[in-house]
């Protein structure tokens, strides 16, 4: 008998540090998700406001600007339907550009998005597929507009 | 002519490694030495050709052959020779090659140091790692060939991605490859007993050196890489969570837990079902690592490649050795169980939740690594999980991980008193306790989590310190000389790895909490000033190589007036694809590491340079390298060469009696 309920402590206590376990990882996880939205979505106020989130798209051309301190750095994003202000204080990666796609991660803050962390990728012709997806989602929503 | 016969010599180790799939195994079967004999010379010719050709692609790229669509694509005629070489990796097609050539040369090694593993349980082994192998070579034939030409051939190459020309590139992607294939050993073990039946304390002791041995790589793979990461990516990161490094550190986890789960099986017979499936797993991560990197789902600088077709094979390769494996596992498990039966409060015990924890951090891993990939592959949308989610979990999952880690070595196996052992460890945790607050107000950085990673660092440090007391004091009357060799190298093994997550620890606690960073802009003459560092801009000149046009910034490093170093940051721009390059400078030191990369030029000349202080980062490495030499003494011990002459004795009186 005592060997039987030793064994079965030893049990019990593994599927409970085993429950535990797994208990947390999930609500880490559930409280951890970063979504992705496209400028068409965070204009028409479909993202959250006070959350963290990541826009994908273009930088759109000419919007560059550099501020007195010169390391904040003004954008703005476009899924080439409609355009998100980005501000961001920091050193941008090296294959950041105008034209080109890039991803943000930041909050909403009136209006402006303001991005914690700013990613272009390492290839010069390689496309962030978040951007992509963005610049394609525009593009449909287009094409469906026109007909 | 020599790239086809390279193409040939695959060709040719393809067939070999059906060979060493298909007959030892029948021969296995049907008892049958001749058949089962063929293993080894199979292997051993498999291994020649696909050295031979790994020379034919790597002449390819020295030579600038332009015809091979391969070196058109990843190497120029003005890269350095050593960028040549290692080119020949940096792509998806080479670094299979590289990949079979990786479990090709582990299956040798295993024929050369396992000549006394009985016949035929060595025939199964080799037929397994020939099935593994056939998969790999016929996946790099069909769906990627090196050696694939380009014809007209095109007069320059487009050279190799210029974050990969440097050399912690040269070293990371062969360590990583040889740790990753070398759960394929643990794997052929385990599928060989599961096969045969055969699953004692001998089997755990031939695997066990064997895992070791690729762990260590592992652990020392991962480690180049994130050094490289330090370094390279310029911006003072040396973990990201980036799904590529998870797709690592995934089977080091496992492999780590099956490390242990094989040290109780040795030991005391027990947790042998639980080993066998953690060696399938660890080397299912190793091909799901494979598979995340190289079919392009992830894209990263290691995604070469986006051939859908690629990753269907990958898929179905995996999908094929998880089922298989399962199934027999299924078959044959109920012969797997009893073995040593054990007490509430044992070593074993400590080792179990070693090992829950170790495999739920790993399945965390993969949830986070996975979940993102199935929503956009089911169109759910598109989501990120980054580094919170991460250390939200490792921190809790972790920390009773570290507190046992060193608890559990001090209870005997089997059975043990817990008040006794507390009461004997408990001076040291208190104190640590008060260490860890204590250095946390120090530094003034008192927060729960800089208190809790210093106080678990000291008390790592400080039980190991008593468990190696303890130690030597159990001989009592022997002189010193003789109870340090009283001590087995795998004990050391142990004390050391142990010790080394400790330093690993602090590393990690220290830069967490205390690194600073400064983004500025600077003109020549300026300066800056970071905990307590000042640096001073002393301009920028060119500074071109071979293959890139570079910006070299200068940026004097000082502390209370006196100079320190003169850092030499650059800007490249490599030629052949026009592609911009930061190349980080770092004044490295043990307690912090200054670091320093140029950002743009702005239109008045002036640059914006990012300072970082990282204070302690070297003790995160410094922990990697305690580790990996922990292994290397723990496989190194004494006891498996003995052993294996005995077993090898015993193998030869059977075969007699037989």
């Amino acid at each position: 008998m005592k060997a039987r309920s030793k064994r079965l402590m030893l049990v019990g206590g593994g599927v409970a540090l085993l429950f535990a376990a797994v208990a947390l990882v999930l609500s880490a996880f559930q409280q951890n998700l970063v979504f992705f939205h496209t400028p068409t979505e965070v204009s028409e106020g479909k993202a959250p406001t006070g959350k963290t989130f990541r826009i994908g798209g273009m930088v759109e051309d000419g919007s560059i600007q550099r501020e007195a301190d010169g390391v904040t750095v003004r954008f703005a994003i476009t899924d080439t339907a409609r355009v998100i202000p980005v501000t961001y204080k920091g050193t941008l990666p090296d294959l950041f550009k105008e034209g080109k796609g890039a991803v943000v991660q930041g909050r909403l803050e009136g209006g402006v998005f303001r991005a914690t962390e700013v990613l272009a990728k390492h290839d010069e012709n390689y496309m962030p597929p978040e951007a992509a997806h963005a610049v394609e989602q525009a593009q449909k929503a287009a094409q469906t507009l026109s007909q | 002519m020599i790239p086809e016969l390279g193409h040939f010599a695959l060709i040719l180790a393809l067939v070999l490694s059906l060979v060493q799939a298909v007959v030892p195994l029948v021969g296995a079967q049907r008892n049958s030495s001749a058949l089962m004999a063929v293993g080894r010379p199979a292997a051993q010719g498999q291994f020649f050709f696909i050295l031979f050709s790994y020379f034919c692609l790597t002449w390819a790229f020295i030579q600038s052959d332009f015809s091979v669509q391969l070196a058109a694509t990843n190497s120029h005629s003005a890269t350095p020779l050593m960028y040549k070489i290692t080119g020949v990796w940096g792509n998806h097609e080479g670094s299979l090659l590289l990949w079979a050539m990786s479990l090709s040369l582990w299956t040798v090694a295993v024929t050369v140091f396992s000549r006394h593993l009985p016949d035929a349980f060595l025939a199964r082994v080799l037929g397994v790692l020939g099935l593994v192998s056939a998969g790999f070579i016929s996946f790099t034939l069909v769906t990627s060939n090196p050696f694939d030409r380009l014809l007209p051939a095109v007069a320059e190459g487009r050279d190799l991605n210029p974050l990969l020309q440097d050399p912690g590139m040269i070293i990371h992607p062969p360590l990583l490859y040889m740790g990753y294939v070398g759960f394929s050993v643990a794997f052929a073990f385990a599928i060989a007993a599961l096969l045969s039946g055969r699953m004692d304390a001998a089997w755990a002791r031939w695997s066990r050196p064997w895992t070791t041995i690729a762990w260590v790589f592992l652990t020392a793979g991962i480690a180049v890489g994130s050094g490289w990461a330090y370094y390279e990516l310029g911006w003072g990161g040396w973990w990201f969570w980036d799904p590529v490094e998870n797709a690592s550190f995934m089977p080091w986890l496992l492999g780590t837990a099956l490390m242990h789960s094989l040290a109780v099986t040795e030991k005391r017979g027990a947790f042998r079902s639980w080993t066998v499936l953690l060696a399938i797993g660890a080397f299912s991560l190793s091909l799901l690592g494979t598979f995340l990197v190289r079919s392009g789902v992830i894209t990263s600088v290691h995604a070469f490649a986006t051939d859908p077709r690629r990753g269907l094979y990958i898929l179905a390769l995996l999908v094929i050795v998880i089922g298989f494996s399962l199934l027999l596992y299924a078959m044959r498990a109920n012969k797997l169980m009893g073995g040593g039966s054990f007490g509430l409060v044992s070593r074993e015990t400590a080792l179990l939740a070693n090992n829950v924890l170790l495999t739920v951090a790993s399945a965390s891993v993969l949830l986070g690594t996975l979940y993102p990939l199935f929503l956009d592959a089911l169109g759910l949308g598109k989501i990120s999980v980054g580094p919170p989610y991460f250390e939200a979990v490792f921190v809790p999952l972790m920390t009773p991980v570290v507190v046992l880690m060193v608890f559990g070595p001090f209870l005997r196996w089997k059975d043990d008193e817990l008040l006794a052992e507390v009461r004997r460890v408990a001076p040291a945790f208190v104190a640590s306790v008060a260490i860890g607050v204590g250095s946390a107000w120090a530094v003034d950085h008192l927060t729960w989590r800089t208190a809790l990673g210093l106080s678990l660092a000291a008390w790592v440090v400080l039980a190991s310190l008593q468990l190696l007391v303890r130690r030597l004091g159990e001989r009592a009357g022997a002189s010193a000389g003789s109870r340090l060799r009283s001590i087995t190298a795998s004990w050391w093994g142990m004390w050391l790895a142990h010790f080394g997550i400790g330093i690993f620890i602090i590393g990690v606690t220290m830069v967490g909490s205390l690194d600073r960073h400064l983004d500025v802009k600077m003109k020549e003459g300026q300066h800056a000033e970071l905990a307590g560092y000042t640096f001073v801009f002393r301009g920028a000149v060119d500074a071109d190589g071979p293959n890139y046009d570079a910006a070299r910034g200068r940026i004097e490093l000082l502390r209370d007036g006196r100079s320190l170093d003169m850092l030499t940051p650059e800007k490249r721009v490599y030629l052949a694809q026009g592609m911009p390059m930061t190349e980080a400078s770092l004044d490295i030191g043990v307690f912090r590491d200054v670091y320093v990369s140029l950002g743009e030029q702005l239109e008045d000349g002036a640059w914006i340079v990012s300072l970082y202080y990282k204070p302690f980062i070297s003790w995160i490495w410094a922990g990697c390298v305690l580790m990996g030499l922990g292994g290397v003494f723990a496989a190194a011990d004494r006891r498996y060469r003995h052993l294996a002459a005995r077993d090898a004795a015993a193998a030869v009186g059977s075969r007699v009696a037989a």
